[in-house]
C-alpha cells in the first residue's frame, strides 16, 4: 500500500516546486522593481474617467444559474468515469448498460428541463 | 540486408511501463524530472510565444518580431525581462491578499497537470530504469480535469479581487464560459475510458498502441489504433472544447478590448502577476494538447509508417520527439485557428456549448456503449441490438422535434417582421413616431432591395458619378 500514496507524493513534489517558483519570482519581482505609486497610478481603471463607486458590480443572476449547472453536470460526468472503466470488465453485463442508459437519461433530462425553462437562452 | 526484409522487421516494442511502476523512483530523480518539466514548460512558453507571433504574422503577409536576436529569437525574454523589472501598481481598492494569490493559484495548477502527461516509454535514466512520466494515478485524467477546475478559481479570485466593474465582469465571464466547455470536455474523454478500460494515462497510450477487431456478423473488420480515428466524434468534440476551456480565439471572449478592456486581466498592468497569468495561459494551452496527442492521438508513439521503416522508433528516448512533433502541430492548430477564426458572440458560445455540444456528446456515449458490449463476450447480443436502435430512434426524435420547433420559431419571425414592415408602409407613425417612406431612393430599404433583385438591376456605388 505504501507505493500508492508516493504516486501522489510526487504530485505534492510538483506543486512545491511550482509554488516556489512562482512565489519566488513574484519575491524576486518586488526586490528588483521600482515603486514609486502616486494616486493617479493607483486607481482602477473605468474608462480612462475617475471611478464612480468601489468597484462592486451587481452581476445579473445567469452566471450562478450556470454555476449550479456546472456542479450538477460535472459530478454527473465523473460518475461516467469509473463506470466507463469496469464496463467490459467480466461481471458487469447488461445491467449495467441498461442502468448507465437510464442515469444518462436522467442527465439528459436535466439539461432538457434547463432548456425549457430557458435557462439556456442568452437574451 | 535487402529492403525487403528491412520492411518485414516487426517493430521493437519499448519496454512499457505499468501502473505500478510509478512513485518507485529515487527522490533525486524525481526532483531531476519536476524540475526537467519546469524549465521545458518555461522555455516552451517563451518560445511558444515566439513562434504563435511569427507564424500568425506570416498568415497576415508580414514579418513579426525580428529585432531582438536572430529571427527575433529573444523577443519574449526581452517581454519576460521588462515584465519583471516595470513597477508593479497595487490599486488603492483593491483586495491585496485575493489580488496576489490569484495569478499563484491560475499559474500553478497549469504546472501540476503535466505531472500525469506520459512522453515515452521506460528509459536508462543515470543507470536507474524509470518512465518518462513523472507520474502515473488511476485517475490520472481526472487530475488534469481537476487542475483545469482550480485554474477557475484564479480567474474568479482576479476579478473578484481586482474590485473592479470590468475586472468583475470579465471574471464571471470567463468562468462561465470555462465551466460550460468543461462539462463537455470531461464527457468526450468518456468515449476513451469506453476502449481503453482505464483512466490512467500511460494504460490508455498503451490501449492505442495497436488497433484491435471488431467482429461484425462473422467479418472481421481492423479498427484504427488512435482514437482520433476511432472515436472521431469525441475528437471533434475535445478540439472545440479545448479552443474554449484555454480561452483562445474564436473563443477569446475573457479579453474584450470594446466591452470589457482586459476582463478579469484588467488591472494587472503589465507586471510580472500579468506575466504570470500569460504563462498559465500558455502552460494551460499546452496541456490540452498534451492531453489530446495522450487521450486521441497515440501518445508519444511514432505515427503509423515510421515504425515500418524505423522498428527502433518507440524505444528509447525517441518518443520525445514524436511527442514534441505532435505538440509543435497542435500549437500549430491553434496559431492557424487564431489566424482565420472570428470571434463568436457569448450567447452563440453558450449555446454552442450547452445546446450542441453536451447533448450531442451524451447520445455519442450512449452509441459507443452500445457498440462496446457488442465487443464484450457472453453478452445478449439482440438485447444490445435493440438498444442501440432504440438510441438511435430516440437521439433522431429528439432532433427532429427541435429542428420542427426551431424552423417553426424562425417563420414565426420573418413573418413578424414582414407585418411590421406592411404596417409601416402602411401608416408611416405606426410605432409612435414617424420613419420616412421605406423606398425612397437613397435609403435602402427592404422592399427596394427586393426590388433590385427581383429586376436584376445593378446598384450604383455612391460617388461614383
Amino acid at each position: 500500500m505504501d507505493g500508492y500514496f508516493d504516486r501522489y507524493a510526487v504530485v505534492a513534489v510538483l506543486l512545491a516546486i511550482g509554488i516556489a517558483v512562482v512565489a519566488g519570482g513574484l519575491f524576486v519581482n518586488r526586490l528588483l522593481r521600482p515603486d514609486r505609486p502616486t494616486p493617479e497610478k493607483l486607481t482602477t481603471y473605468e474608462c480612462g474617467v475617475d471611478p464612480v463607486g468601489d468597484g462592486w458590480a451587481q452581476s445579473q443572476v445567469r452566471y450562478y444559474v450556470f454555476a449550479y449547472l456546472y456542479v450538477v453536470f460535472a459530478v454527473d460526468a465523473v460518475f461516467l468515469f469509473p463506470w466507463a472503466t469496469v464496463f467490459a470488465a467480466p461481471g458487469f453485463g447488461m445491467t449495467t448498460l441498461v442502468e448507465m442508459f437510464v442515469f444518462l437519461g436522467f442527465i439528459a433530462l436535466g439539461i432538457l428541463y434547463a432548456w425549457r425553462k430557458r435557462v439556456l437562452a442568452w437574451t | 540486408m535487402n529492403a525487403w526484409s528491412l520492411l518485414a522487421a516487426a517493430p521493437v516494442e519499448p519496454a512499457l511501463p505499468s501502473i505500478d511502476d510509478f512513485g518507485k523512483d529515487p527522490i533525486g530523480i524525481v526532483i531531476l524530472k519536476s524540475a526537467v518539466i519546469f524549465i521545458v514548460l518555461m522555455l516552451g512558453v517563451l518560445f511558444g510565444v515566439w513562434y504563435e507571433r511569427k507564424l500568425i504574422s506570416r498568415m497576415q503577409n508580414r514579418y513579426g518580431p525580428n529585432r531582438a536576436g536572430k529571427f527575433g529569437l529573444l523577443q519574449s525574454v526581452a517581454d519576460g525581462l521588462k515584465m519583471g523589472l516595470k513597477e508593479d501598481l497595487m490599486p488603492r481598492t483593491v483586495d491585496k491578499v485575493i489580488y496576489f494569490i490569484a495569478p499563484v493559484v491560475l499559474g500553478v495548477p497549469a504546472f501540476l497537470a503535466f505531472s500525469v502527461i506520459p512522453m515515452g516509454p521506460k528509459v536508462n535514466m543515470f543507470g536507474v530504469e524509470t518512465p518518462l512520466q513523472l507520474t502515473d494515478l488511476p485517475v490520472a485524467v481526472l487530475l488534469v480535469l481537476a487542475m483545469a477546475s482550480i485554474g477557475v478559481y484564479g480567474i474568479v479570485l482576479a476579478g473578484w479581487g481586482s474590485r473592479s466593474p470590468y475586472a468583475m465582469l470579465g471574471g464571471l465571464r470567463a468562468s462561465a464560459q470555462v465551466v460550460s466547455y468543461e462539462i463537455a470536455m470531461g464527457l468526450s474523454f468518456v468515449g476513451v475510458f469506453l476502449f481503453a478500460g482505464t483512466l490512467s494515462t500511460s494504460g490508455i497510450v498503451a490501449a492505442q498502441a495497436s488497433g484491435n477487431t471488431l467482429t461484425l456478423g462473422g467479418l472481421d473488420i481492423p479498427m484504427p489504433s488512435w482514437y482520433m480515428v476511432l472515436l472521431l466524434p469525441s475528437f471533434l468534440i475535445y478540439i472545440v472544447t479545448m479552443l474554449g476551456e484555454t480561452n483562445r480565439v474564436p473563443f477569446d471572449l475573457p479579453e474584450g478590448e470594446g466591452e470589457l478592456v482586459g476582463g478579469f486581466q484588467t488591472e494587472y498592468s503589465n507586471s510580472l502577476k500579468f506575466a504570470v497569468i500569460m504563462l498559465a495561459e500558455y502552460v494551460n494551452v499546452f496541456v490540452v494538447s498534451a492531453v489530446s496527442i495522450t487521450l486521441f492521438m497515440g501518445g508519444w508513439r511514432a505515427p503509423a509508417p515510421i515504425t515500418t521503416f524505423w522498428p527502433e522508433a518507440n524505444t528509447g528516448y525517441w518518443p520525445l520527439l514524436w511527442f514534441f512533433l505532435k505538440m509543435v502541430l497542435l500549437f500549430s492548430f491553434f496559431i492557424w485557428a487564431r489566424a482565420s477564426l472570428p470571434r463568436v458572440r457569448y450567447d452563440q458560445l453558450m449555446s454552442l456549448g450547452w445546446k450542441i455540444l453536451i447533448p450531442v456528446n451524451l447520445g455519442w456515449i450512449l452509441l459507443v456503449a452500445t457498440v462496446r458490449a457488442m465487443q464484450i463476450e457472453g453478452v445478449n447480443r439482440t438485447m444490445v441490438m435493440i438498444l442501440g436502435a432504440l438510441v438511435v430512434v430516440g437521439c433522431f426524435a429528439i432532433w427532429l422535434r427541435f429542428d420542427t420547433v426551431l424552423q417553426r420559431r424562425k417563420e414565426d419571425r420573418a413573418a413578424q417582421v414582414e407585418a411590421e414592415f406592411e404596417q409601416l408602409q402602411a401608416e408611416p407613425a405606426a410605432g409612435g413616431f414617424p420613419v420616412p417612406p421605406l423606398d425612397l431612393p437613397h435609403y435602402r430599404g427592404v422592399a427596394a432591395a427586393a426590388e433590385t433583385r427581383a429586376n436584376k438591376t445593378a446598384e450604383v456605388p455612391s460617388g461614383s458619378n
